[in-house]
């Protein structure tokens, strides 16, 4: 569905991208993840027909994209997807349903009847109905990026380009949004470009971490966290934890300890083997335990251990 | 595509109010271009203590004054304004990232850049053609009527005069990844067409030649500049496709 081979873009003396390579399945909602500045917007360009690899490749449903060098290069591939930049730009002085009525859905060849029924099904879809007719110019970030979500979504496309989908947005807004994309998995294949972990873990099923503009890992979720998330250990406790923080990070099978306040993290080997060991030094030490549960590893502790894993030695 | 990028122009067009700005602005030019022929020798005679040698020397204003007026006022004034509405419209969609809203669907880069050449000639157009109408009224209520034909064919020539200049300044804008960088162009290629058209062998076949010719139109005696015609087209045509081949090549 979505194919990148070896991408390799330049600006200046930055390597943005660094031989890139990903493949996303049809159907499915890719996450694609990374720190600032890793590249995920500029393959995202790429992608989207912005930007011009410097060299490598990539197909969008078995078309080359390109920024056109040659009358009609892309247009093929653009047909098919929907993008969402990371800051949705519009034209002030319009309103949305303008903006999807009268210039997105034409762009697409679709007919006035069929164009304005969509607008009216997309607007309440992204939660603008009641703001349909008011000019655009004074939408706040999270009104833009719902109606980036609508204007990518106009002409039903196969592929879907989302960067930084739902930033702007708040709790409510967030979840709205999320579910949108999760139902959209029906319909199109989705490349989500974030830095919310929690977002990636509530709707996707496969995760492509960069850095430093190369692909880490390219996994599904759940393999993902299966084969990276080290155990974690949370003690928490009434009493003061410094002590025996002190005195477990030197137990064979702790790797790292961290405190916070009342709560010690420790990442461990493996968990259900040093979790007696670690509850008899709290008796010992007379602390009064509050909870001490063998936590699921979160995507976040997968992101951060890889992306620190390959963060230059200098 | 085109028809409905076309459409989007003209709509913005009216609602930043350009096309409002030319029409009045043009209209004004126009109208007050006989005004100031027929009364600027009077203001100048009834300013007190002005000596009598002086106010004799001050010649009695004539139809020719009004056309020359028209003609000045729409090569400097109307240059200028045609100039500073055109600088920005590329330039600032390109900073916005509205330009790269519309680049990510099936649009011609080239499509939107004649979409908009055309809809601002539309309004430049527009602006012209008030302003004839309401200079034909005025001279012929101050002057004597004006011939219809010659001044209709001295619009022509100042449509084709203002739509190169107007040319250059999207092309600067099409170059530029900003607005104050989109004027500094656009301002650098004016300044380069004028210079090159105050040159005496060049200045034959440029476009501010157009005036000449059509001010023999109206007034009969000039003779005609087919080759500055010629080449100020030539000119505008090429100056848009560089701005259709830098844009359709540009990352945006």
């Amino acid at each position: 569905m979505i194919r990148v081979e070896n991408l390799v873009k330049t600006y200046g003396s930055v390597h943005a991208l660094d031989g890139l390579s990903l493949h996303v399945e049809p159907g499915v909602v890719y996450g694609f993840l990374g720190p600032n500045g890793a590249g995920k917007t500029t393959t995202l360009r790429i992608l989207s027909g912005l930007a011009r690899p410097d060299r490598g490749q990539a197909w969008i449903m078995d078309q080359p994209v390109a920024l056109r060098q040659s009358a009609g290069q892309g247009v093929a591939a653009r047909l098919m997807v929907g993008v969402l930049p990371e800051e949705p730009a519009f034209y002030a002085w319009m309103t949305p349903r303008e903006l999807l009525r009268d210039l997105v859905a034409p762009l697409y060849g679709m007919e006035p009847a069929e164009a304005a029924k969509r607008t009216n099904l997309l607007l309440e879809q992204v939660g603008l109905s009641g703001s349909a007719d008011r000019r655009i110019g004074g939408f706040s970030r999270g009104m833009r990026q719902r109606l980036g979500l609508a204007q990518a979504l106009v002409h039903r496309p196969k592929i879907l380009l989302l960067d930084e989908p739902v930033s702007a947005l708040d709790p409510a807004g967030r979840k709205e949004v999320l579910e949108l994309i999760d139902d959209l998995r029906q319909q199109a294949t989705v490349l989500l470009s974030t830095h919310i972990l929690a977002d990636v873990e509530r709707v996707c099923d496969m995760i492509g971490i960069i850095n430093q503009g190369r692909m880490i890992i390219e996994s599904e979720r759940e393999a993902l966290l299966e084969r990276y998330a080290v155990p974690l250990i949370e003690v928490e406790s009434d009493d003061a934890l410094e002590n025996w923080a002190e005195q477990a990070r030197s137990l064979p099978g702790v790797e790292s300890v961290t405190l916070a306040n009342h709560t010690a993290r420790l990442q461990v080997k493996d968990a259900a083997t040093i979790q007696a060991e670690l509850l008899a030094s709290l008796l010992r030490q007379g602390l009064h335990l509050q909870r001490f549960e063998i936590v699921r590893p979160s995507l976040e502790d997968v992101f951060l251990r890889l992306t620190n894993s390959t963060k230059p030695t200098d | 595509m085109f028809p409905t990028l076309l459409k989007k122009e003209m709509r913005e067009q009216r609602r930043t109010h350009r096309l409002l700005i030319f029409v009045v602005a043009f209209a004004l030019i126009g109208l007050m271009s006989p005004l100031i022929a027929r009364y600027t020798p009077l203001l100048l005679r009834s300013i007190p203590d002005v000596p009598a040698e002086l106010a004799a020397i001050i010649p009695d204003p004539t139809l020719k004054d009004a056309v020359d007026q028209y003609i000045k006022n729409f090569s400097q004034l109307g240059l200028l304004l045609v100039i500073v509405l055109t600088m920005g419209i590329i330039a600032q969609e390109k900073e916005r990232g509205t330009a790269g809203m519309l680049f990510t669907k099936p649009v011609r880069r080239s499509a939107f850049v004649l979409a908009k050449w055309l809809a601002s000639m539309g309004s430049l157009l527009a602006g012209l053609l008030l302003a004839a109408v309401g200079c034909l009224f005025y001279t012929w209520i101050l002057f004597e009527p004006l011939p219809i034909g010659g001044f209709l064919a001295l619009n022509a020539l100042l449509a084709v005069f203002l739509g190169f200049f107007m040319t250059l300044a999207l092309t600067g804008s099409a170059l530029a990844r900003s607005q104050p960088m989109a004027a500094g162009y656009a301002f650098a290629l004016v300044v380069v067409a004028l210079i090159l058209g105050a040159l005496p062998w060049l200045g034959e076949y440029m476009p501010g030649r157009l005036m000449a010719w059509g001010w023999g139109l109206v007034m009969g005696g000039a003779a005609s500049a087919w080759p500055a015609l010629i080449v100020s087209l030539g000119l505008t045509g090429l100056a848009l496709l560089a701005a259709c081949l830098y844009l359709e090549k540009e990352e945006l």
